[in-house]
């Protein structure tokens, strides 16, 4: 059998987890195939064919396609899994959204951000906010899994695979697609950046995310990233949290200026291979899991920090 | 229009839980429960879209042992109109929570199904999806804004960067994201009155489903643990840390 592969994209580039959800795909030692639906999909296609280890690329070029719903993705997979045993996707809001529903229309389960494969149908995942690891065993014919793509390396590039059209379905009625809005920025996109600087509620305004951290954050060529508090506060926009229901992060370096540390948040950053903490509260829970604590006035300790690099 | 929304019984969010000494489960043994956050995201759209006199009866249903009134109630105490029970002994996997709500969706037939985005224990973020594939549905996930007008509900969605809009035309699955609202306080008078009102039972067997367990739980075990960290007494050792002991900056 094969192992086929769900990829995102923004029409024009392949999202960097595809790369990685291709090494977790070797897994199987099976062929590995990638699924590129798209309205314009040479470009597209030729990223995918040119990535190690992957065998064809398949490809749905149709206008409907422009910006594929879970509705229409989940249609074009359904026949094809025939020839498929594991379909696999990096988990991020665009595979959350489309694998269920295909693993329900092929009537089996689904494992949802998978950390480590052990076996071919034996898994790590994180429960309770990643303070559990679960080991678990699907004993279904067909694979349908995500996985946490910051648990695998990119696969390498160079190879030149086969390119194959394959026919997209009709657009499925009753859903549509209306709008997307993206927050534009100049930073490193948070889920791929190697250092992070975090903000907690304890930035207490929207100006000091830009006075404070902002500077900070430039000095360190950093993506920006919130907690939750900070985010329901107004402080940051929603796709810069970071943490159990945000994005979960893995840098080089994670800097948490002004955050608790509450297992939510935890959850989305303790990957991270170095952690500094800087908080004005000695008991505060990010001291457990930092590598680096200062107990001291962010106002302070921040500004002292950019000036010294 | 009718509205019916799927809630689950979780561990309260504020709880760290521990794995079992044999590493068979983890133990909730007494540890106080609830209903699940983003499930009462869910809850408090409904009531709200009832308020605006769009959605005209709530429903809300779950699925567990007897135990899990506690949440139906919860639901009542907020101003959901009707509840129901789907017992079972069993903990259920995300398809067979999709079936069962399956068949409470075929009796009720509701216009609007409204779900929590994940449940906080088993971390899936599966059921709404698959519960709109088994029903042949459209669905929104991750919905921080929802407006209905003709059959059509327009639904502004999280997404990575961003968010997305769609419409979807009703009947539809729609999940909660935190953001959507903030559910309200239940009123102690409100609980009281809750506890008085009837909470319908359906035997999970009476359901006639063929369900499936394919996925085992083999062991469960605690995350290794970071090595402890050391404190630092002033921002020049943190640099000099930084710059020395990991070779971090420039």
């Amino acid at each position: 059998m094969r192992t086929l592969i769900i990829a995102e994209h923004d029409g024009q580039h392949l999202n960097e987890q595809v790369a990685r959800a291709v090494t977790a795909a070797q897994h199987w030692q099976q062929p590995v195939d990638v699924l590129i639906a798209a309205a314009q999909a040479d470009g597209l296609a030729a990223q995918a064919a040119a990535l190690q280890g992957v065998s064809t690329v398949l490809v749905a070029a149709d206008a409907a396609l422009e910006h594929p719903i879970a509705e229409h993705l989940a249609a074009l997979v359904v026949p094809l899994a025939a020839n498929y045993s594991v379909v696999l996707a990096a988990h991020s809001a665009f595979s959350k959204n489309v694998m269920p529903r295909l693993a329900a229309l092929l009537d089996v389960n689904m494992l949802s951000d998978v950390l480590e494969i052990v076996n071919s149908n034996t898994y790590v995942r994180g429960i309770y906010a990643g303070n559990v690891l679960a080991t678990v065993q699907s004993s279904d014919a067909k694979q349908v899994l995500t996985v946490r793509a910051s648990k695998f390396s990119a696969a390498a590039t160079g190879a030149n695979a086969a390119i194959q059209s394959v026919t997209a379905p009709a657009a499925p009625e009753g859903s549509r697609w209306v709008a997307e809005a993206f927050n534009k920025s100049e930073r490193p996109p948070l889920a791929a950046a190697k250092v992070v600087v975090s903000g907690g509620r304890a930035l207490g305004s929207a100006d000091a995310f830009k006075d404070v951290l902002a500077p900070l954050a430039d000095k360190l060529h950093a993506a920006i990233g919130a907690s939750r508090a900070a985010v329901d506060s107004g402080y940051a926009p929603n796709d810069l949290q970071v943490g159990q229901t945000g994005v979960v992060v893995a840098p080089e370096l994670y800097i948490a200026v002004g955050i608790s540390g509450a297992i939510q948040h935890a959850y989305g950053m303790k990957d991270s291979k170095v952690v500094v903490a800087i908080n004005q509260d000695p008991e505060a829970q990010i001291f457990k899991i930092a590598d680096y604590g200062l107990v001291a006035d962010l106002f302070e300790a921040v500004p002292q920090l950019t000036a010294a690099l | 229009m009718k509205a019916l929304v799927a809630i689950k019984r979780v561990v309260d969010y504020n709880i760290q839980v521990r794995v079992k000494a044999d590493g068979s489960d983890v133990d909730i043994e007494g540890v106080k429960m609830g209903v699940n956050p983003f499930d009462e995201n869910a809850i408090e759209e409904a009531i709200r879209l009832k308020e605006k006199g769009i959605v005209t009866e709530i429903v809300a249903v779950t699925i567990g042992a007897a135990t899990h009134q506690d949440i139906l109630r919860h639901a009542l105490a907020m101003g959901v109109d009707r509840v129901t029970l789907v017992e079972t002994a069993n903990s259920l996997a995300p398809l067979a929570v999709a079936k069962v709500l399956k068949a409470v969706v075929e009796r009720e037939q509701p216009a609007l199904i409204l779900l929590g985005k994940q449940a906080i224990d088993d971390d899936a973020g599966q059921t709404g999806q698959m519960l709109a594939a088994l029903l042949n549905l459209p669905q929104a996930t991750y919905a921080s804004q929802i407006t209905i007008a003709d059959h059509q509900a327009t639904v502004v969605r999280e997404i990575d960067g961003g968010t997305q809009t769609l419409s979807v035309s009703l009947p539809a699955v729609i999940t909660a994201d935190l953001r959507l609202n903030e559910p309200r306080y239940v009123k102690l008078p409100n609980l009281m009155m809750a506890r008085k009102k009837p909470i319908e039972t359906l035997p999970l067997d009476s359901l006639n489903l063929s369900l499936t367990h394919s996925v085992q739980q083999l062991k469960v075990a605690a995350p290794p643990e970071r090595p402890a960290g050391v404190m630092v007494k002033d921002v020049n050792e943190l640099l000099s840390k930084l710059r020395t002991h990991e070779g971090l900056l420039p």
